[in-house]
Protein backbone atom coordinates (compact mmCIF):
# COMPACT_ATOMS: atom_id res chain seq x y z
CA UNK A 1 0.00 0.00 0.00
CA UNK A 2 1.68 3.11 -0.91
CA UNK A 3 0.86 6.86 -1.24
CA UNK A 4 -0.24 8.49 -4.51
CA UNK A 5 1.08 11.65 -3.80
CA UNK A 6 3.64 12.64 -1.13
CA UNK A 7 4.40 16.59 0.19
CA UNK A 8 7.68 17.59 1.03
CA UNK A 9 8.37 21.20 2.22
CA UNK A 10 11.49 23.16 3.10
CA UNK A 11 11.95 25.03 6.09
CA UNK A 12 15.79 26.20 6.06
CA UNK A 13 18.30 26.13 3.60
CA UNK A 14 21.37 26.29 5.85
CA UNK A 15 21.92 27.17 9.36
CA UNK A 16 21.27 31.47 8.90
CA UNK A 17 18.57 30.84 7.47
CA UNK A 18 14.81 32.67 8.14
CA UNK A 19 14.10 31.13 10.98
CA UNK A 20 10.06 31.83 10.39
CA UNK A 21 10.03 30.71 6.52
CA UNK A 22 8.73 27.03 7.41
CA UNK A 23 5.52 28.52 8.82
CA UNK A 24 3.98 29.02 5.45
CA UNK A 25 4.66 25.87 4.60
CA UNK A 26 3.30 23.66 7.36
CA UNK A 27 0.14 25.94 7.23
CA UNK A 28 -0.29 25.37 3.76
CA UNK A 29 0.86 21.55 4.37
CA UNK A 30 -1.76 21.11 6.66
CA UNK A 31 -4.61 21.64 4.58
CA UNK A 32 -3.28 19.08 2.51
CA UNK A 33 -3.49 14.88 3.66
CA UNK A 34 -1.47 12.16 2.37
CA UNK A 35 2.62 12.04 3.34
CA UNK A 36 3.65 14.98 4.86
CA UNK A 37 7.22 16.27 5.53
CA UNK A 38 9.59 19.18 6.37
CA UNK A 39 13.06 19.26 5.72
CA UNK A 40 15.46 21.53 7.09
CA UNK A 41 18.85 22.03 6.01
CA UNK A 42 21.36 23.48 8.08
CA UNK A 43 24.97 21.68 7.25
CA UNK A 44 27.20 23.66 5.21
CA UNK A 45 30.66 22.13 5.01
CA UNK A 46 32.22 23.32 7.99
CA UNK A 47 29.46 24.18 9.87
CA UNK A 48 29.55 20.38 11.64
CA UNK A 49 33.02 21.22 12.74
CA UNK A 50 31.89 24.89 14.03
CA UNK A 51 29.60 22.32 15.66
CA UNK A 52 32.46 20.61 17.29
CA UNK A 53 34.39 23.21 18.81
CA UNK A 54 31.35 24.79 20.54
CA UNK A 55 30.54 21.52 21.91
CA UNK A 56 34.03 21.06 23.12
CA UNK A 57 33.67 24.43 24.94
CA UNK A 58 30.59 23.63 26.60
CA UNK A 59 28.21 24.79 24.38
CA UNK A 60 25.39 23.10 22.11
CA UNK A 61 26.70 20.45 19.24
CA UNK A 62 23.48 20.85 17.43
CA UNK A 63 22.16 23.92 16.02
CA UNK A 64 21.95 26.96 17.97
CA UNK A 65 18.76 27.84 16.53
CA UNK A 66 16.73 24.87 16.93
CA UNK A 67 14.43 26.71 18.57
CA UNK A 68 14.09 29.73 16.36
CA UNK A 69 13.31 27.20 12.94
CA UNK A 70 11.10 24.37 15.45
CA UNK A 71 9.14 27.19 17.68
CA UNK A 72 7.05 28.30 15.04
CA UNK A 73 6.39 25.18 13.43
CA UNK A 74 6.24 22.22 15.55
CA UNK A 75 2.22 22.34 17.63
CA UNK A 76 1.18 22.45 13.66
CA UNK A 77 3.35 19.48 12.65
CA UNK A 78 2.86 17.49 15.39
CA UNK A 79 -1.03 17.89 15.70
CA UNK A 80 -1.14 17.53 11.78
CA UNK A 81 0.98 14.72 11.22
CA UNK A 82 3.43 16.61 9.60
CA UNK A 83 6.78 14.37 9.80
CA UNK A 84 10.25 16.47 10.31
CA UNK A 85 13.37 15.34 8.89
CA UNK A 86 16.89 17.58 9.40
CA UNK A 87 20.13 17.53 10.04
CA UNK A 88 20.09 20.19 12.67
CA UNK A 89 21.57 17.08 15.09
CA UNK A 90 25.09 17.91 13.74
CA UNK A 91 27.84 17.27 16.25
CA UNK A 92 25.37 16.04 18.74
CA UNK A 93 21.82 14.85 17.52
CA UNK A 94 20.75 13.06 20.71
CA UNK A 95 21.26 16.36 22.16
CA UNK A 96 18.92 17.70 19.73
CA UNK A 97 16.11 15.57 20.71
CA UNK A 98 16.61 16.33 24.54
CA UNK A 99 16.21 20.11 23.33
CA UNK A 100 13.23 19.21 21.13
CA UNK A 101 11.90 17.29 24.29
CA UNK A 102 12.36 20.19 26.46
CA UNK A 103 11.00 22.61 24.12
CA UNK A 104 7.68 20.27 23.37
CA UNK A 105 7.20 20.79 27.14
CA UNK A 106 7.66 24.28 27.48
CA UNK A 107 5.63 24.39 24.45
CA UNK A 108 2.40 22.65 26.80
CA UNK A 109 2.82 19.78 23.82
CA UNK A 110 2.93 16.48 24.12
CA UNK A 111 6.36 14.76 24.03
CA UNK A 112 6.86 13.24 19.97
CA UNK A 113 8.14 10.37 18.14
CA UNK A 114 12.37 11.14 17.91
CA UNK A 115 14.53 9.22 16.29
CA UNK A 116 18.48 10.22 15.91
CA UNK A 117 20.55 8.62 13.27
CA UNK A 118 24.43 8.09 14.25
CA UNK A 119 27.29 6.89 12.21
CA UNK A 120 28.31 9.63 10.26
CA UNK A 121 30.63 10.69 12.70
CA UNK A 122 34.16 8.98 11.54
CA UNK A 123 36.36 10.10 13.96
CA UNK A 124 37.14 6.40 15.14
CA UNK A 125 37.32 3.33 14.41
CA UNK A 126 38.30 1.71 11.33
CA UNK A 127 36.93 4.54 9.09
CA UNK A 128 39.20 7.15 11.25
CA UNK A 129 42.32 5.17 9.81
CA UNK A 130 41.03 5.27 6.49
CA UNK A 131 40.48 9.20 6.47
CA UNK A 132 44.18 9.26 8.09
CA UNK A 133 45.48 7.63 5.17
CA UNK A 134 43.49 10.05 2.40
CA UNK A 135 43.89 12.97 3.72
CA UNK A 136 46.62 15.15 2.07
CA UNK A 137 46.30 17.88 4.70
CA UNK A 138 48.29 17.24 8.42
CA UNK A 139 46.93 19.75 10.93
CA UNK A 140 44.89 18.08 14.37
CA UNK A 141 41.04 16.69 12.88
CA UNK A 142 38.55 18.62 14.36
CA UNK A 143 35.73 16.83 13.33
CA UNK A 144 35.63 14.58 10.17
CA UNK A 145 31.99 12.94 9.12
CA UNK A 146 30.63 11.00 5.83
CA UNK A 147 28.03 12.26 4.46
CA UNK A 148 25.83 9.39 4.62
CA UNK A 149 22.47 8.93 2.48
CA UNK A 150 18.86 8.32 2.94
CA UNK A 151 18.64 4.53 4.37
CA UNK A 152 19.08 5.78 8.21
CA UNK A 153 16.52 8.30 7.25
CA UNK A 154 13.89 5.39 5.90
CA UNK A 155 14.74 3.52 8.88
CA UNK A 156 14.01 5.81 11.25
CA UNK A 157 10.59 6.67 9.57
CA UNK A 158 10.08 3.09 9.15
CA UNK A 159 10.49 3.02 13.32
CA UNK A 160 7.55 5.79 13.47
CA UNK A 161 9.51 8.94 13.90
CA UNK A 162 7.41 12.02 14.20
CA UNK A 163 11.01 13.97 14.09
CA UNK A 164 14.16 12.18 12.25
CA UNK A 165 17.30 14.07 13.69
CA UNK A 166 20.71 13.23 12.04
CA UNK A 167 24.11 14.76 11.64
CA UNK A 168 25.48 14.78 8.26
CA UNK A 169 23.46 13.02 5.54
CA UNK A 170 23.84 14.01 2.23
CA UNK A 171 21.61 17.12 1.73
CA UNK A 172 19.34 15.94 -1.13
CA UNK A 173 19.12 12.57 1.04
CA UNK A 174 16.76 14.45 3.52
CA UNK A 175 13.97 14.22 0.69
CA UNK A 176 15.11 11.10 -0.76
CA UNK A 177 14.18 9.53 2.64
CA UNK A 178 10.87 10.26 3.07
CA UNK A 179 10.04 9.57 -0.55
CA UNK A 180 11.45 5.89 -0.28
CA UNK A 181 9.87 5.06 2.78
CA UNK A 182 6.30 6.25 1.42
CA UNK A 183 6.29 4.82 -2.31
CA UNK A 184 8.37 1.87 -0.72
CA UNK A 185 10.91 2.62 -4.05
CA UNK A 186 13.87 -0.39 -4.00
CA UNK A 187 17.35 1.00 -3.05
CA UNK A 188 18.04 0.05 -6.71
CA UNK A 189 15.81 1.59 -8.38
CA UNK A 190 18.07 3.99 -9.93
CA UNK A 191 15.69 6.41 -12.07
CA UNK A 192 13.62 6.33 -9.23
CA UNK A 193 15.88 7.11 -6.56
CA UNK A 194 17.67 9.78 -9.07
CA UNK A 195 14.09 11.69 -9.20
CA UNK A 196 14.36 12.14 -5.33
CA UNK A 197 17.38 12.74 -5.06
CA UNK A 198 16.96 15.50 -7.47
CA UNK A 199 13.92 16.80 -5.62
CA UNK A 200 16.05 17.07 -2.80
CA UNK A 201 18.60 19.08 -4.59
CA UNK A 202 15.62 21.37 -5.60
CA UNK A 203 14.49 21.69 -1.90
CA UNK A 204 17.63 21.57 0.07
CA UNK A 205 18.45 25.32 -0.66
CA UNK A 206 15.36 26.53 0.66
CA UNK A 207 13.71 30.29 -1.25
CA UNK A 208 16.98 29.73 -3.80
CA UNK A 209 14.25 28.04 -5.74
CA UNK A 210 11.27 29.94 -5.54
CA UNK A 211 12.83 33.75 -5.85
CA UNK A 212 15.86 33.85 -3.77
CA UNK A 213 19.22 34.61 -4.80
CA UNK A 214 17.33 35.47 -8.29
CA UNK A 215 16.33 39.18 -8.33
CA UNK A 216 17.95 41.37 -10.60
CA UNK A 217 15.66 44.69 -11.36
CA UNK A 218 13.89 44.92 -14.47
CA UNK A 219 15.45 41.97 -15.44
CA UNK A 220 14.08 39.20 -13.53
CA UNK A 221 11.75 40.67 -10.75
CA UNK A 222 10.71 39.13 -8.04
CA UNK A 223 8.11 39.93 -5.76
CA UNK A 224 8.29 40.49 -1.91
CA UNK A 225 11.58 39.09 -1.02
CA UNK A 226 10.78 40.29 2.42
CA UNK A 227 8.38 37.45 2.66
CA UNK A 228 9.45 34.90 0.77
CA UNK A 229 7.25 31.54 0.33
CA UNK A 230 9.88 28.55 1.13
CA UNK A 231 9.47 25.29 -1.43
CA UNK A 232 7.06 22.85 -1.77
CA UNK A 233 7.26 19.68 -3.66
CA UNK A 234 4.40 17.20 -4.40
CA UNK A 235 5.78 14.14 -5.38
CA UNK A 236 4.07 11.86 -7.80
CA UNK A 237 5.13 8.01 -7.16
CA UNK A 238 7.18 7.62 -10.19
CA UNK A 239 9.39 10.54 -8.98
CA UNK A 240 7.73 13.09 -11.44
CA UNK A 241 7.21 16.35 -8.92
CA UNK A 242 6.33 19.77 -9.19
CA UNK A 243 7.83 22.64 -7.33
CA UNK A 244 5.81 25.22 -6.23
CA UNK A 245 5.18 28.06 -3.11
CA UNK A 246 2.50 28.73 -0.43
CA UNK A 247 -0.18 30.69 -1.68
CA UNK A 248 0.06 34.62 -0.43
CA UNK A 249 3.74 34.28 0.34
CA UNK A 250 6.13 36.76 -1.90
CA UNK A 251 8.68 35.10 -4.07
CA UNK A 252 7.87 33.48 -7.45
CA UNK A 253 8.41 29.86 -8.93
CA UNK A 254 9.16 29.94 -12.50
CA UNK A 255 11.07 27.81 -15.34
CA UNK A 256 14.11 30.41 -14.55
CA UNK A 257 14.45 29.85 -10.69
CA UNK A 258 14.09 26.43 -11.26
CA UNK A 259 16.58 25.93 -13.93
CA UNK A 260 19.11 28.10 -12.34
CA UNK A 261 18.89 25.57 -9.16
CA UNK A 262 19.10 22.65 -11.06
CA UNK A 263 22.66 23.66 -11.91
CA UNK A 264 23.60 25.12 -8.39
CA UNK A 265 26.95 23.77 -7.28
CA UNK A 266 26.79 21.21 -9.56
CA UNK A 267 30.38 19.74 -11.29
CA UNK A 268 29.47 17.27 -14.41
CA UNK A 269 25.49 17.51 -14.57
CA UNK A 270 25.59 13.74 -15.96
CA UNK A 271 27.13 12.49 -13.21
CA UNK A 272 26.17 14.41 -9.74
CA UNK A 273 27.63 12.01 -7.17
CA UNK A 274 25.46 11.03 -4.05
CA UNK A 275 25.37 8.49 -1.80
CA UNK A 276 22.11 6.76 -2.74
CA UNK A 277 22.82 7.21 -6.74
CA UNK A 278 24.77 9.05 -8.95
CA UNK A 279 22.48 11.53 -10.69
CA UNK A 280 22.33 12.84 -14.54
CA UNK A 281 20.65 16.08 -15.25
CA UNK A 282 21.29 16.06 -18.46
CA UNK A 283 17.62 15.21 -19.80
CA UNK A 284 15.92 16.98 -16.84
CA UNK A 285 12.60 18.53 -18.20
CA UNK A 286 10.68 21.69 -17.01
CA UNK A 287 7.24 22.96 -17.91
CA UNK A 288 5.15 25.21 -16.57
CA UNK A 289 1.86 23.78 -14.58
CA UNK A 290 0.13 26.62 -13.17
CA UNK A 291 0.83 30.22 -11.34
CA UNK A 292 4.07 29.54 -9.42
CA UNK A 293 4.26 25.44 -10.35
CA UNK A 294 6.86 23.90 -12.24
CA UNK A 295 7.20 20.63 -13.41
CA UNK A 296 10.50 18.77 -13.21
CA UNK A 297 10.95 15.66 -15.02
CA UNK A 298 13.10 13.29 -16.35
CA UNK A 299 15.93 12.59 -13.46
CA UNK A 300 17.93 9.77 -14.74
CA UNK A 301 20.41 7.19 -12.46
CA UNK A 302 23.11 5.04 -12.12
CA UNK A 303 24.41 3.25 -9.51
CA UNK A 304 25.74 4.76 -6.01
CA UNK A 305 29.60 4.82 -5.56
CA UNK A 306 31.26 2.10 -3.77
CA UNK A 307 32.77 5.03 -1.76
CA UNK A 308 31.32 7.93 0.46
CA UNK A 309 32.68 11.17 0.62
CA UNK A 310 33.40 12.54 4.16
CA UNK A 311 34.64 15.83 5.45
CA UNK A 312 38.14 16.25 7.58
CA UNK A 313 37.86 19.33 9.27
CA UNK A 314 41.24 20.68 10.96
CA UNK A 315 41.74 23.95 12.30
CA UNK A 316 43.44 26.76 9.95
CA UNK A 317 44.60 29.52 11.65
CA UNK A 318 42.89 32.92 12.03
CA UNK A 319 41.50 35.39 9.77
CA UNK A 320 41.43 38.99 10.15
CA UNK A 321 39.49 42.24 8.32
CA UNK A 322 39.89 45.65 8.62
CA UNK A 323 38.46 47.91 6.71
CA UNK A 324 37.99 52.44 6.04
CA UNK A 325 36.34 54.91 4.21
CA UNK A 326 37.46 57.62 2.37
CA UNK A 327 35.22 60.01 0.46
CA UNK A 328 34.32 62.84 -1.59
CA UNK A 329 36.85 64.68 -3.91
CA UNK A 330 39.42 62.49 -4.74
CA UNK A 331 38.47 59.80 -2.87
CA UNK A 332 40.04 57.19 -4.94
CA UNK A 333 43.46 58.28 -4.86
CA UNK A 334 43.60 58.65 -1.03
CA UNK A 335 41.92 54.84 -0.89
CA UNK A 336 44.67 53.56 -3.50
CA UNK A 337 47.51 56.02 -1.07
CA UNK A 338 46.33 53.97 2.01
CA UNK A 339 46.51 50.72 0.17
CA UNK A 340 49.58 51.33 -0.56
CA UNK A 341 51.00 52.82 3.10
CA UNK A 342 49.64 49.18 4.22
CA UNK A 343 51.24 46.81 1.77
CA UNK A 344 54.48 48.32 2.90
CA UNK A 345 53.92 47.97 6.47
CA UNK A 346 52.67 44.72 6.51
CA UNK A 347 55.33 44.09 3.95
CA UNK A 348 58.26 45.73 6.84
CA UNK A 349 56.33 43.30 9.59
CA UNK A 350 56.80 40.15 7.41
CA UNK A 351 53.44 39.13 6.55
CA UNK A 352 53.29 36.35 3.64
CA UNK A 353 49.15 36.35 3.32
CA UNK A 354 47.52 39.51 3.00
CA UNK A 355 45.25 41.19 0.60
CA UNK A 356 44.14 44.87 0.08
CA UNK A 357 40.93 45.56 -1.70
CA UNK A 358 38.98 48.87 -2.60
CA UNK A 359 35.51 47.84 -2.22
CA UNK A 360 33.48 49.27 -4.59
CA UNK A 361 36.24 49.49 -6.99
CA UNK A 362 37.88 46.14 -7.34
CA UNK A 363 37.15 43.97 -4.19
CA UNK A 364 34.93 41.18 -6.44
CA UNK A 365 36.19 40.96 -9.74
CA UNK A 366 39.98 41.42 -8.51
CA UNK A 367 40.66 44.11 -11.67
CA UNK A 368 43.88 46.09 -11.32
CA UNK A 369 43.07 49.19 -9.33
CA UNK A 370 42.32 52.09 -11.55
CA UNK A 371 45.06 54.54 -11.94
CA UNK A 372 42.88 57.62 -13.67
CA UNK A 373 41.43 59.62 -11.45
CA UNK A 374 37.73 57.94 -11.59
CA UNK A 375 35.02 60.49 -9.23
CA UNK A 376 33.91 57.87 -6.49
CA UNK A 377 32.07 59.33 -4.49
CA UNK A 378 33.55 57.01 -1.70
CA UNK A 379 35.45 54.06 -1.67
CA UNK A 380 36.15 51.90 1.44
CA UNK A 381 39.50 50.12 2.02
CA UNK A 382 39.35 46.43 3.16
CA UNK A 383 42.89 44.49 4.45
CA UNK A 384 42.56 40.48 4.82
CA UNK A 385 45.24 38.74 6.86
CA UNK A 386 45.87 35.16 7.43
CA UNK A 387 48.02 34.41 10.09
CA UNK A 388 48.81 31.30 12.58
CA UNK A 389 48.14 33.40 15.90
CA UNK A 390 45.38 36.02 16.64
CA UNK A 391 47.72 37.90 18.16
CA UNK A 392 49.38 38.48 14.70
CA UNK A 393 46.57 38.80 12.99
CA UNK A 394 45.38 41.32 15.04
CA UNK A 395 48.78 43.05 14.95
CA UNK A 396 48.05 43.78 11.37
CA UNK A 397 44.68 44.45 12.18
CA UNK A 398 46.02 47.70 14.15
CA UNK A 399 47.95 48.87 11.29
CA UNK A 400 44.42 49.96 9.80
CA UNK A 401 43.37 51.53 12.80
CA UNK A 402 46.51 53.66 12.92
CA UNK A 403 45.67 55.23 9.52
CA UNK A 404 43.41 57.22 11.15
CA UNK A 405 46.45 59.26 12.56
CA UNK A 406 49.21 58.31 10.46
CA UNK A 407 47.07 57.65 6.61
CA UNK A 408 45.79 59.69 3.99
CA UNK A 409 43.09 62.71 4.80
CA UNK A 410 39.83 62.14 5.62
CA UNK A 411 40.11 58.28 6.56
CA UNK A 412 37.10 57.26 8.54
CA UNK A 413 35.24 54.27 10.16
CA UNK A 414 37.33 51.81 10.95
CA UNK A 415 35.85 48.49 11.92
CA UNK A 416 37.56 45.40 12.55
CA UNK A 417 37.21 41.43 12.76
CA UNK A 418 39.16 38.04 13.98
CA UNK A 419 37.45 34.72 13.25
CA UNK A 420 39.47 30.98 13.82
CA UNK A 421 39.54 29.53 10.78
CA UNK A 422 38.08 25.58 9.93
CA UNK A 423 39.87 24.01 7.16
CA UNK A 424 37.81 21.26 5.17
CA UNK A 425 39.11 18.53 3.06
CA UNK A 426 37.02 16.11 1.51
CA UNK A 427 38.44 12.49 1.36
CA UNK A 428 36.65 9.47 -0.09
CA UNK A 429 36.47 6.33 2.02
CA UNK A 430 34.94 3.11 1.31
CA UNK A 431 31.33 2.79 1.75
CA UNK A 432 31.60 -0.89 3.99
CA UNK A 433 33.79 1.48 6.84
CA UNK A 434 30.76 3.57 8.19
CA UNK A 435 28.10 2.14 9.53
CA UNK A 436 24.78 3.58 10.83
CA UNK A 437 22.39 3.32 13.60
CA UNK A 438 18.85 4.90 13.99
CA UNK A 439 18.16 5.30 17.63
CA UNK A 440 14.72 6.38 19.40
CA UNK A 441 14.84 9.21 21.49
CA UNK A 442 14.61 8.19 24.87
CA UNK A 443 15.88 5.26 24.07
CA UNK A 444 13.12 2.45 25.11
CA UNK A 445 15.23 0.91 28.10
CA UNK A 446 12.76 -2.48 27.84
CA UNK A 447 10.14 -3.14 24.97
CA UNK B 1 14.59 44.07 -21.67
CA UNK B 2 16.22 47.88 -21.87
CA UNK B 3 16.96 49.22 -25.31
CA UNK B 4 20.46 49.62 -25.88
CA UNK B 5 21.77 51.81 -28.92
CA UNK B 6 23.80 49.64 -31.09
CA UNK B 7 22.08 45.94 -30.76
CA UNK B 8 25.82 44.32 -32.23
CA UNK B 9 27.18 45.48 -29.31
CA UNK B 10 25.40 44.02 -26.22
CA UNK B 11 26.73 42.32 -22.91
CA UNK B 12 25.61 39.09 -21.85
CA UNK B 13 23.48 40.28 -18.62
CA UNK B 14 21.23 41.38 -22.11
CA UNK B 15 20.62 38.08 -23.42
CA UNK B 16 20.89 35.62 -20.86
CA UNK B 17 20.96 34.96 -16.55
CA UNK B 18 23.26 32.95 -14.22
CA UNK B 19 23.79 31.51 -11.11
CA UNK B 20 27.20 30.64 -8.75
CA UNK B 21 27.71 28.02 -6.66
CA UNK B 22 30.91 26.75 -4.88
CA UNK B 23 32.28 23.18 -3.99
CA UNK B 24 35.68 23.62 -2.00
CA UNK B 25 38.22 26.25 -4.52
CA UNK B 26 35.91 25.10 -7.17
CA UNK B 27 33.11 27.53 -8.99
CA UNK B 28 30.65 27.14 -11.14
CA UNK B 29 28.45 29.28 -12.70
CA UNK B 30 25.41 28.57 -15.04
CA UNK B 31 24.36 30.47 -17.98
CA UNK B 32 21.30 30.59 -19.37
CA UNK B 33 19.68 32.82 -21.88
CA UNK B 34 16.17 34.69 -21.87
CA UNK B 35 15.60 33.43 -25.87
CA UNK B 36 15.79 29.91 -26.46
CA UNK B 37 17.09 30.97 -29.76
CA UNK B 38 20.14 32.48 -28.27
CA UNK B 39 21.26 29.32 -26.93
CA UNK B 40 23.57 28.70 -30.37
CA UNK B 41 24.81 32.45 -30.04
CA UNK B 42 26.04 32.17 -26.37
CA UNK B 43 27.50 28.47 -27.69
CA UNK B 44 29.38 30.04 -30.32
CA UNK B 45 30.45 32.67 -28.16
CA UNK B 46 31.07 31.95 -24.73
CA UNK B 47 33.76 29.15 -25.17
CA UNK B 48 35.83 27.61 -22.48
CA UNK B 49 39.24 30.12 -23.88
CA UNK B 50 36.90 33.14 -23.46
CA UNK B 51 36.09 32.51 -20.14
CA UNK B 52 39.70 31.71 -19.28
CA UNK B 53 40.62 35.07 -20.51
CA UNK B 54 37.75 36.95 -18.62
CA UNK B 55 38.36 34.96 -15.62
CA UNK B 56 42.43 35.33 -15.60
CA UNK B 57 42.50 37.76 -12.96
CA UNK B 58 41.33 34.35 -10.60
CA UNK B 59 43.57 32.88 -12.44
CA UNK B 60 41.63 29.17 -13.00
CA UNK B 61 43.34 26.42 -13.37
CA UNK B 62 40.60 24.87 -16.17
CA UNK B 63 37.99 26.08 -17.49
CA UNK B 64 35.01 23.39 -18.06
CA UNK B 65 31.90 24.16 -20.52
CA UNK B 66 28.69 21.42 -20.20
CA UNK B 67 26.04 22.05 -22.98
CA UNK B 68 22.39 21.43 -21.61
CA UNK B 69 20.03 21.79 -24.82
CA UNK B 70 17.29 20.23 -22.73
CA UNK B 71 17.77 22.61 -19.42
CA UNK B 72 18.41 25.92 -22.32
CA UNK B 73 21.25 26.46 -20.85
CA UNK B 74 25.30 25.72 -20.10
CA UNK B 75 27.21 24.92 -16.88
CA UNK B 76 30.35 26.44 -16.78
CA UNK B 77 32.95 25.06 -14.13
CA UNK B 78 36.28 27.26 -13.16
CA UNK B 79 38.58 24.74 -11.19
CA UNK B 80 40.68 26.42 -8.20
CA UNK B 81 39.04 29.76 -9.14
CA UNK B 82 38.32 30.73 -4.98
CA UNK B 83 41.60 31.23 -3.81
CA UNK B 84 41.54 28.10 -1.93
CA UNK B 85 37.38 28.48 -1.27
CA UNK B 86 36.01 29.34 2.14
CA UNK B 87 38.62 27.40 3.85
CA UNK B 88 41.45 29.98 3.04
CA UNK B 89 40.37 32.50 0.56
CA UNK B 90 41.42 36.00 1.54
CA UNK B 91 38.40 37.30 -1.01
CA UNK B 92 35.76 39.50 0.28
CA UNK B 93 33.39 37.30 -1.57
CA UNK B 94 34.94 33.35 -0.63
CA UNK B 95 32.35 31.53 -2.04
CA UNK B 96 32.35 33.57 -5.24
CA UNK B 97 28.61 34.19 -5.58
CA UNK B 98 29.24 37.53 -7.21
CA UNK B 99 31.31 36.14 -10.43
CA UNK B 100 28.04 35.22 -11.99
CA UNK B 101 27.47 38.77 -12.30
CA UNK B 102 31.12 39.08 -13.88
CA UNK B 103 30.44 36.59 -16.40
CA UNK B 104 27.18 38.37 -17.70
CA UNK B 105 29.53 41.70 -17.91
CA UNK B 106 30.94 39.39 -20.89
CA UNK B 107 30.61 41.80 -24.11
CA UNK B 108 28.62 39.76 -26.82
CA UNK B 109 28.74 40.48 -30.59
CA UNK B 110 24.83 40.03 -32.11
CA UNK B 111 25.79 40.76 -36.17
CA UNK B 112 28.31 37.46 -36.71
CA UNK B 113 30.09 38.12 -39.27
CA UNK B 114 28.81 35.33 -41.82
CA UNK B 115 30.61 32.23 -41.97
CA UNK B 116 29.95 31.73 -46.17
CA UNK B 117 27.65 33.72 -48.33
Amino acid sequence: MTAERVYIGCGAGFAGDRPDGGRAVVEDLARKSGPRFMIYETLAERTLAQAQLRRMNGGPGYLPRLDAFLRPVLETCLKSGIRIVSNFGAADPEGACRRIAALCAEMGLPQPRMVYVLGDDVMTGAARAAIDTARRETGDLVAANAYIGAASVVEALDMGAEIVVTGRVADPSLALGPLVHSFGWGWQDWDLLAAGTLCGHMLECGAQVSGGYFADPGLKDVPDLAHLGFPLAEVAEDGSFVITKPSGTGGCVTLQTVREQVLYEIDDPARYLTPDVVLDLTAVHLSEAGPDRVQVSGARGWPRPDTLRAMACHRGGWLGEAEISYAGPNALPRGRLAAGVLETRLRDLGYARTRVDLIGVNAIADQALPQQALQLPEVRLRLAVAADSAQLAQTALDEVESLYLCGPAGGGGVRRSLVERLTSEPVLIERDLVRTWAIPYPEVANA
Amino acid sequence: MPDRPDPSSLRLHDLAHARAGDKGDRLNISLFPYDPADWDLLARQVTEARMMEHFAMRQPERVTRFDLPALGGFNFVLERALGGGVNSSLYLDAHGKCLSFHLLSLPITRAEPADAC
